[in-house]
């Protein structure tokens, strides 16, 4: 584990740019300041040290070794560009960390400025700020491991450990009708199902599109709500969307995109567009919808998870 | 882009941030209606839109969207912030109405989806 890290923090001094290290809002200081000026203005916005710039060229820097040596000859009335250090050494935006690494620190300098191709200031580097920025990778290194370890736990499981001539997963989610607080839970908690259960992220992403439009259609068309169950198998997945709702009269009319009877308010909301069951039987493999007036409304869709069709 | 260049030029704030400044978005698009969103993003898009509701970040959560810019610097309730915590969202406001957001990120190279014909219901 502890080597794993290390070779993770040397591949992103490899692989990462200056840019993405550095602090991009440089705190300058003009030539002319006074040292004290300078002081207050490091106390102020807590830091070290400063480039000394005219506009976007740097001419110099100072840090609390300068101001400390001017406050003991007692200096503090003399201007920035008296006292700046002259050896600078600036780095460009575009290289990568691993050339100017050693740049940095105890042997090197304690900060660099950063430019861009046209000599302009657009950042600095610290040691610090390159610290943070190589944790703030690692956590999401970190998270990515996280989600494909999640994904690669479930694959094998459920489908390979239990014997059976056909296994087979059933989920079942009731869905409130007019629920808008809770609406598009059922198909969060089926995508995070799927995922764990090994189906193909481009498959997830058609599942959950379509599941989604099924679920507001339940929260937005019925008066009763209704459930939503999802039957997993090792090659396909099947969901059914299902109501005693007011069903529908002409299935044809509501198939076509843009018919829609959502009310304003619904609307408003960013629904109702009427593209909803177009759009689920775009993603999935095969779609029936079955409805009665007043006698309710089934939905049934079906995704091969062999192969990546659609979308 | 990466999301840092959108954040310059958006000149954004971060609401949320569940993702580095320096992942890659591939595709921008637009939408007030959800719909839209659920019927035309692709994985990866950034959405821009004006409407704040929880719904929205659902509704990116379900098309696979990682980042939602707020335009004309509208604030979202607590309740879509907090969703967006939970389900790993990033969220963005910037000062820049629809059309301009969309403007200058287009400009700035962030590509769109192209034509869309929906005739044959395929997309
Ligand atoms: N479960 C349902 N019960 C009754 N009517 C429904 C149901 N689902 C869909 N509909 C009808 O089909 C129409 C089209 O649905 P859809 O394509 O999802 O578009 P939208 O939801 O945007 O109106 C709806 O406006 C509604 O009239
Ligand atoms: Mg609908």
């Amino acid at each position: 584990m502890v080597d794993q890290e290390i070779t993770k923090v040397q591949e992103l001094i490899y692989t990462t740019k200056v840019e993405a290290v550095m602090a991009p809002d440089v705190i300058v200081v003009s030539p002319s300041m006074s040292m004290t000026q300078v002081k207050e203005l490091m106390r102020k916005r807590r830091i070290a040290g400063a480039p000394v710039a005219d506009g976007d060229k740097v001419l110099g820097m100072l840090g609390t070794t300068e101001v400390m040596t001017a406050m003991e000859a007692g200096k503090m009335d003399s201007v920035a560009s008296e006292n700046m250090v002259t050896d600078v050494k600036i780095v460009s935006k575009d290289a990568y960390l691993v050339e100017v690494i050693n740049l940095l620190g105890r042997e090197g300098f304690p900060r660099l400025p950063v430019e861009d191709q046209d000599g302009k200031l657009v950042g600095i580097l610290t040691t610090g700020t390159v610290i943070k920025a190589l944790l703030h990778q690692m956590e999401i290194s970190y998270q990515q491991r996280e989600a494909e370890r999640l994904q690669r736990y479930r694959a094998s499981h459920i489908f390979q450990d239990i014997i059976s001539d056909d296994t087979s997963l059933v989920l079942r989610y009731i869905v409130d009708d007019k629920d808008f607080a809770n609406a598009g839970k059922a198909s969060s908690m089926i995508k995070k199902s799927l995922q764990r259960v090994g189906v193909l992220p481009s498959i997830v992403r058609r599942v959950a599109v379509a599941v989604y439009e099924a679920e507001m259609n339940l929260v937005i068309h019925t008066d009763v709500g209704g459930e939503i169950i999802v039957d997993i198998r090792r090659e396909r997945v099947h969901i059914s969307a299902v109501d005693h709702g007011p069903g529908i009269e002409d299935l044809e009319q509501v198939l076509r995109p843009g018919y829609s009877t959502a009310p304003e308010w619904i609307r408003d909301m960013g629904f109702g567009a009427g593209m909803g069951l177009s759009n689920i039987k775009r993603c999935a493999d095969t779609m029936k919808i079955l409805s009665t007036r007043g006698g309710g409304t089934r939905l049934d869709i079906i995704f091969l998870l062999n192969q990546d069709s659609p979308g | 882009m990466r999301i840092r260049e959108l954040l310059e030029v958006l000149q954004g704030k971060v609401l949320v941030e569940n993702h580095g400044l320096d992942e890659e978005i591939p595709l921008g698009g637009a939408a007030d209606l959800m719909s839209d969103v659920l019927a035309f993003a692709t994985e990866g898009t950034v959405l821009m839109t004006g409407l704040t509701n929880p719904q929205v970040v659902r509704t990116a959560e379900m098309a696979g969207i990682n980042v939602i810019v707020f335009v004309r610097d509208k604030k979202p309730p607590p309740e879509t912030i907090e969703l967006a915590r939970d389900s790993g969202m990033t969220l963005v406001s910037t000062a820049y109405t629809m059309y301009e957001a969309c403007g200058r990120l287009y400009a700035a190279g962030l590509p769109g989806r192209g034509r869309i014909k929906i005739e044959n219901g395929s997309w």
